[in-house]
């Protein structure tokens, strides 16, 4: 079978081989086509191995299934609901009317941002936590951006009497503060980064760089789909419970499958727990939205496909944003969660074959989205998230109402209230 | 491709550290960035290292997120950057050097992404051109050998691969298998200029890796001092020594933070105190 998706959007590029599906990578070395892949050092390595051989055994482990399910329920509060926005809806029905038309989507949110600590985030690390158990690791390291990762995994190193050391950029820390109260109080060390752009990226550099001085006590909770192989399997695996949960809920209601999903991208981890369970479905069209930052054209943004190409760091090789000496460049996006310069690198294979549609959300946009969804639903998102409101506000108002849309409403925005209120002033 | 050097690549490594054993002591390896601070003054530093008593010289290639690397490391990189370094500048800082010197070799030590996006092929052909003997690339292992091991070696530059305290026995014939020029162990977990090895520990590696390979083993990371230098030299066939040379370079800039011909001179002094703890050390080993 071929999806109905549009070809690649390089044009004229060849477009690699249509696979038969799309949910079937990666292959044994961890590619995604050309993407994916173990660079990391030695050091790492035998680790990296160990963690692939584990995961594979925990995979195949009813009782992991069980405890992980039970855990789902009881502590992350799961299955999060599938939410109708009618008000959201009806809204961008009357723009559509307004201009002429008769169309208007029907709006549905997935509501991650109900889950304990207010996240996607708590999915991926729950399990990561529970291999890092079985694997007898005592000490959890983890980078985080927006802070959402970090809080979960402080989370679930209180709730099982784990060491916690999250890396956080001094920039994000700094726009981040409820969030890294947050962490202290559940008893992690939260280390300022200090290198580079400080930001996620670096982050991520001084967790590999604690995780390559401990190795031997160390469980890295990688947070997002990206890293090198098994990660980005791993925490997809993780996350797609928020895919299987949309399919059977939309079911119940619609008795259909939705006819398009969109989800924010940073490294892409709750877009990829979305999107992944729909990958052979045809009829369901995907968005991916980046944050343009600025505006890509700008160079201030974190849109790596859009303005990066393809290149390795932290592990793999995945559309990265640099200059034209291979030296990584600084993302920038209102959003500590999505400033990163790369890419899960399932998502740059989803990209290269046409599968996924990606686009993009300016900062503008996705701090005008936040207002709006907060003004009609009584939902404050969280900013990552309201990139991808934001091209729904411009995307719905063009389909029919019969169309059904799933948002991944990623996180709630409480973490990004104080940011938001110093950018508005007296305007909100 | 173009091959002036007919005795480069890895046929010159394998020259000068059978010519060091032939001795009956250590080579000493320096590690300095290529580009700290300027293109001048590194090429002024690199040029100081063979008089000085460096055998071999990495030279690093900077890189913006040196995952493996300490402070130190890190800030030469950066402070390379800011001084307009790019990888053009340093193949040309290693032509530059071979037009004085055609027996020290050249490794070339960094990471993938700005090899990648040079491009592999026209990389290996410029390196060779330039007198580059051998690459050390940190992020890649040989799970990812195909990347640029393999087109290395087929193109004459030597591979040098990092074997670590992680490195079991069952995985030391991976480790191995492509290696070319010499084996370099990383005696620590850690980054560079990060702690100081248990130098028991170290000697015993060495052996153990020994067991597996005719190919030299050198010895790297927080081996900082002469003494330290003296230590390895006895149970390795070589000593490399970096972030100590990164932080003379650094402590030689004046106050603008730019370099000087005092730069390339309190790097040598440096130099010279490792060479004599190499030549001093008394071998201990059957190697």
């Amino acid at each position: 079978m071929t999806a109905n998706t549009k070809l690649s959007s390089a044009g004229s590029a060849p477009v690699p081989d249509r696979p038969n599906s799309f949910r079937s990578g990666p292959d044994e070395r961890g590619r995604f086509g050309l993407y994916g892949g173990r660079f990391v050092a030695e050091t790492l390595m035998p680790l990296i191995l160990e963690l692939e051989r584990a995961y594979g055994e925990a995979r195949a482990d009813p009782a992991f299934k069980a405890e992980m399910d039970g855990h789902l329920a009881s502590y992350v509060g799961r299955p999060s609901p599938l939410y109708y926005a009618e008000r959201l809806t009806e809204h961008l029905r009357r723009q559509a009317a307004d201009a002429g038309g008769s169309g208007g989507a029907k709006i549905y949110l997935k509501r991650e941002e109900l889950n304990h600590t207010g996240s996607h985030k708590v999915n991926n690390v729950l399990g990561q936590i529970m291999l890092a158990r079985r694997m007898g690791k005592k000490r959890i390291i983890a980078e985080t951006g927006a802070g959402q990762h970090g809080v979960a995994t402080a989370t679930l190193c209180a709730r099982f009497g784990l060491d916690c050391v999250i890396y956080m950029g001094a920039v994000d820390v700094e726009r981040q503060m409820p969030n890294v109260f947050r962490m202290r109080m559940l008893g992690a060390e939260v280390v300022p980064v200090q290198s580079g752009s400080r930001t996620l990226k670096d982050a991520m550099n001084d967790a590999l760089r604690d995780w390559v001085t401990n190795v031997d006590t160390t469980f890295y909770c990688i947070g997002t789909v990206a890293g090198p192989h098994p990660y980005p399997t791993i925490v997809r695996d993780f996350q797609s419970i928020i895919g299987h949960e949309t399919r059977a809920q939309m079911l119940e209601a619609e008795g259909r499958l939705p006819d398009s999903l969109i989800a924010c991208i940073g490294g892409g981890s709750n877009a990829m727990g979305l999107f992944h369970p729909f990958l052979d479905e045809a009829s369901v069209k995907i968005y991916g939205v980046e944050a343009a930052g600025h505006g890509v054209a700008s160079g201030a943004h974190a849109a790596s496909i859009a303005g990066g190409r393809p290149g390795v760091l932290h592990g793999n090789r995945t559309y990265l944003l640099m200059d034209g000496d291979g030296q990584i460049t600084e993302a920038h996006s209102i959003s500590a969660g999505l400033d990163y310069p790369g890419i899960g690198p399932e998502h740059a294979w989803l990209n290269d074959v046409g599968r996924v549609t990606y686009l993009s959300a300016t900062d503008e946009e996705a701090l005008a989205a936040f207002q709006l969804l907060t003004r009609l639903e009584g939902i404050i998102p969280a900013l990552e998230p309201a990139h991808a409101i934001a091209r729904v506000v411009e995307v719905a108002p063009q389909l029919p109402r019969e169309h059904l849309m799933v948002v991944n409403l990623s996180g709630r925005g409480d973490k990004d209230v104080p940011q938001v209120a110093d950018i508005l002033g007296g305007r909100a | 491709m173009s091959a002036p050097h007919k005795s480069g690549g890895v046929a010159r490594i394998d020259a000068r550290l059978a010519a060091c054993q032939a001795e009956g002591r250590a080579a000493l390896i320096t590690f300095v960035t290529a580009g700290d601070p300027d293109f001048d003054t590194s090429l002024a530093v690199v040029e100081a290292l063979p008089g000085a008593g460096a055998d071999l010289i990495e030279l690093g290639m900077p890189f913006t997120d040196p995952m493996a690397d300490g402070p130190a490391i890190q800030a030469a990189g950066l402070r390379a950057l800011a001084g307009g370094q790019t990888m053009v500048r340093t193949l040309e800082l290693v032509a530059r050097f071979r037009t004085r010197d055609t027996a020290t070799p050249i490794i070339l030590m960094g990471y993938y992404n700005p090899i990648y996006i040079y491009g592999v092929e026209r990389f290996l052909g410029d390196a060779r051109a330039a007198g580059v003997d051998g690459l050390i690339v940190v992020d890649l292992p040989p799970e990812e050998d195909a990347e640029l091991c393999l087109p290395a070696l087929e193109a004459g530059l030597a591979f040098i691969r990092l074997a670590t305290p992680t490195t079991d026995d069952a995985r030391l014939p991976a480790v191995l298998a492509n290696t070319a020029g010499f084996v370099y162990y990383v005696s620590i977990t850690g980054i560079t200029g990060s702690a100081t090895p248990d130098f028991g520990k170290v000697t015993a590696a060495v052996q153990r890796i020994k067991g597996h390979t005719r190919l030299p083993v050198a010895v790297g990371f927080g081996v900082r001092t002469a003494a330290h230098a003296a230590t390895v030299a006895a149970c390795a066939d070589g000593v490399v020594v970096g972030t100590a040379l990164v932080e003379r370079v650094k402590a030689a800039l004046d106050a603008e933070g730019c370099g000087s011909a005092a730069t390339a001179e309190g790097v040598a002094a440096l130099v010279r105190e490792l060479a004599a703890g190499v030549r001093g050390a008394a071998k201990s080993d059957a190697a």
